[in-house]
């Protein structure tokens, strides 16, 4: 195995509605801030990858026109995933590993704003029995937290606690969308949006884009660059049918956890990929996270939710923990489908 | 399944998905210049290239685009195809051209349909000028040009068109 770091992360303030830039101009700036930052020159990049989702941008090929933000002239070694930008990162790292690429760029964007992204997200059930049901994204969360909640493993105030803190932290990260000082008891005097789920256990609908650039180890001592290192990285996928699976486990998040060599004593810092307040407390459990732990200080997910780059900032802002020396070890997760179906686990560690 | 059961050799799943889509940036710039019976471009500040419809970035060099310029509604066909099928929601008549059209002051190609010249006149090199509906039908549309016909003006040799042949 090649030893692979991280050098760089940029991403786009989020936003509710990003009204005046095409997804294009909104992703400009956030792939050459990150490309600059590497200090390797844009056209000596070996290999670019992308994040993102056509039903998202109601336009089919829109991820051909994303290709306009990376100035491929002469063409380049590009490719695109129909998937979180963290599984862009995934395979720019086996491009690395195979030895097709000593440095890599990738890249996720989403207009959530542009659609009903409930419904869009539902276009994943499968269509013959699950999708006549109308069963839209915040539904399918709604049906996990109330098994996480019979099962009497968490209680609603473990959720509005989840997202008070959430947004507190949010509060220190200049490109989050929703933040502030909220109380937990007032939050369960609110009414259910989707019960159990309440607003808050909810995360804010976000436009966005968010971009890092990996390499080898030898390219990075090239560099000098402070690397974040990439100690271990994988992905696991659970039955699509959610009535196969205990929806209060996630047992591919514990086994990718494993696979990537997860030491959870040592980490200070887990960036969790929990859209849902519910969906964060399945996934410390599985991971085993104690309370040494410092878990989502970006604010995570419940305070930015850029579909499609939700994933890849995880681990962008688990980078930027560490390269400001508020963290040596962290853990990154990214999660697609519905009720955590697929995750990935990705452990980090500075110099 | 038994033996005397029908097999389910279809269901019907009505989907709708609706978007609500915004010309953002310079989108809106040429839709509100178009309005005006203009067509906008942009141009690189670091290969010079002039894009119409203006863009907010140049795929080449993967930078912003800044500055804007009108581009002519007079052009030079590089490339063309003659359309001798009928197909839906096209009401023309057959057979008819599509043309690649390089507007003068462009550096690529504008896609436009070529009418008042029969199809086997037109040519690689050929000029050609917008027609536009009248000015009262203008909106924020491509639909202010209704085609392009030829401007009678001599053709531009291949050679000279360099790159877009």
């Amino acid at each position: 195995m090649r030893n692979v770091g991280i050098i760089s992360f940029a991403q786009s303030r989020y936003v509710r509605h990003e009204a005046k830039r095409s997804e294009v101009e909104m992703l400009l700036p956030v792939v050459t801030e990150a490309v600059q930052a590497s200090g390797i020159p844009k056209r000596e990049i070996g290999f670019t990858c992308s994040g993102s989702s056509d039903y998202i941008a109601g336009q089919a090929f829109a991820f051909v026109g994303a290709v306009d933000a990376l100035g491929a002239w002469p063409p380049i070694a590009e490719s695109h995933v129909e998937a979180d930008g963290a599984w862009a990162l995934y395979e720019a790292w086996v491009k690395i590993q195979c030895g097709q690429a000593d440095s890599a760029l990738a890249f996720a964007f989403g207009r959530a704003s542009m659609g009903s992204i409930a419904d869009t997200l539902r276009m994943q059930l499968d269509p013959y029995t699950l999708q006549p049901l109308g069963i839209d994204s915040v539904s399918m969360a709604a049906l996990q937290a109330r098994a996480l909640l019979d099962s009497g493993k968490a209680s609603e105030r473990d959720m509005a606690e989840v997202a008070v803190r959430s947004r507190r932290d949010a509060k220190d990260n200049p490109d989050a969308q929703l933040k502030g000082d909220f109380e937990v008891d007032k939050i369960l005097a609110e009414p259910t949006l989707v019960s159990p789920l309440r607003r808050h256990d909810c995360p804010p609908i976000s436009d966005g884009a968010a971009a890092v650039v990996i390499a080898s180890e030898e390219k990075i001592r090239e560099l000098g660059v402070p690397a974040v290192w990439i100690r271990g990285i994988d992905d696991r996928i659970e039955p699509h049918q959610p009535g196969v699976r205990d929806l209060t486990l996630s047992p591919s998040t514990k086994l990718a956890a494993e696979r990537a060599g997860g030491d959870v004593a040592s980490l200070d810092v887990a960036e969790l990929h929990a859209p849902f307040t519910s969906q964060e407390l399945i996934l410390r459990e599985a991971l085993g996270l104690g309370d040494g732990v410092r878990v989502n200080p970006s604010g995570g997910a419940l305070a930015s939710n850029p579909i499609m780059a939700a994933g890849l900032a995880r681990i962008g802002e688990a980078c930027r923990q560490i390269w400001s020396g508020r963290a040596r070890r962290a853990l990154a997760h990214a999660t697609q489908g519905h009720c955590l179906q697929h995750n990935m686990v990705c452990l980090l560690e500075g110099e | 399944m038994s033996a005397e059961t029908e097999p389910v050799k279809a269901i019907v799943t009505p989907t709708r998905l609706e978007y609500e889509f915004t010309a953002a940036g310079t989108h809106a710039d040429f839709l509100a210049r178009i309005a005006e019976g203009k067509l906008l471009g942009s141009r690189c500040s670091e290969c010079g290239m002039v894009y119409v419809p203006a863009r907010g970035s140049c795929p080449r060099c993967g930078v912003a685009i800044e500055e804007r310029c009108d581009v002519s509604d007079k052009g030079t066909v590089t490339t063309y195809c003659v359309v001798r099928v009928p197909s839906e929601n096209i009401d023309l008549k057959l057979p008819y051209v599509c043309a690649h059209i390089l507007l003068d002051g462009a550096n690529i190609p504008f896609f436009a349909l070529i009418q008042e010249c029969e199809a086997e006149d037109v040519r690689i090199g050929m000029r050609v000028e917008a027609v536009w509906a009248p000015k009262e039908e203008w909106g924020a549309t491509f639909e202010n040009i209704r085609y392009f016909r030829p401007s009678g003006e001599k053709d531009v040799p291949v050679e000279q068109l360099g790159d877009w042949v």
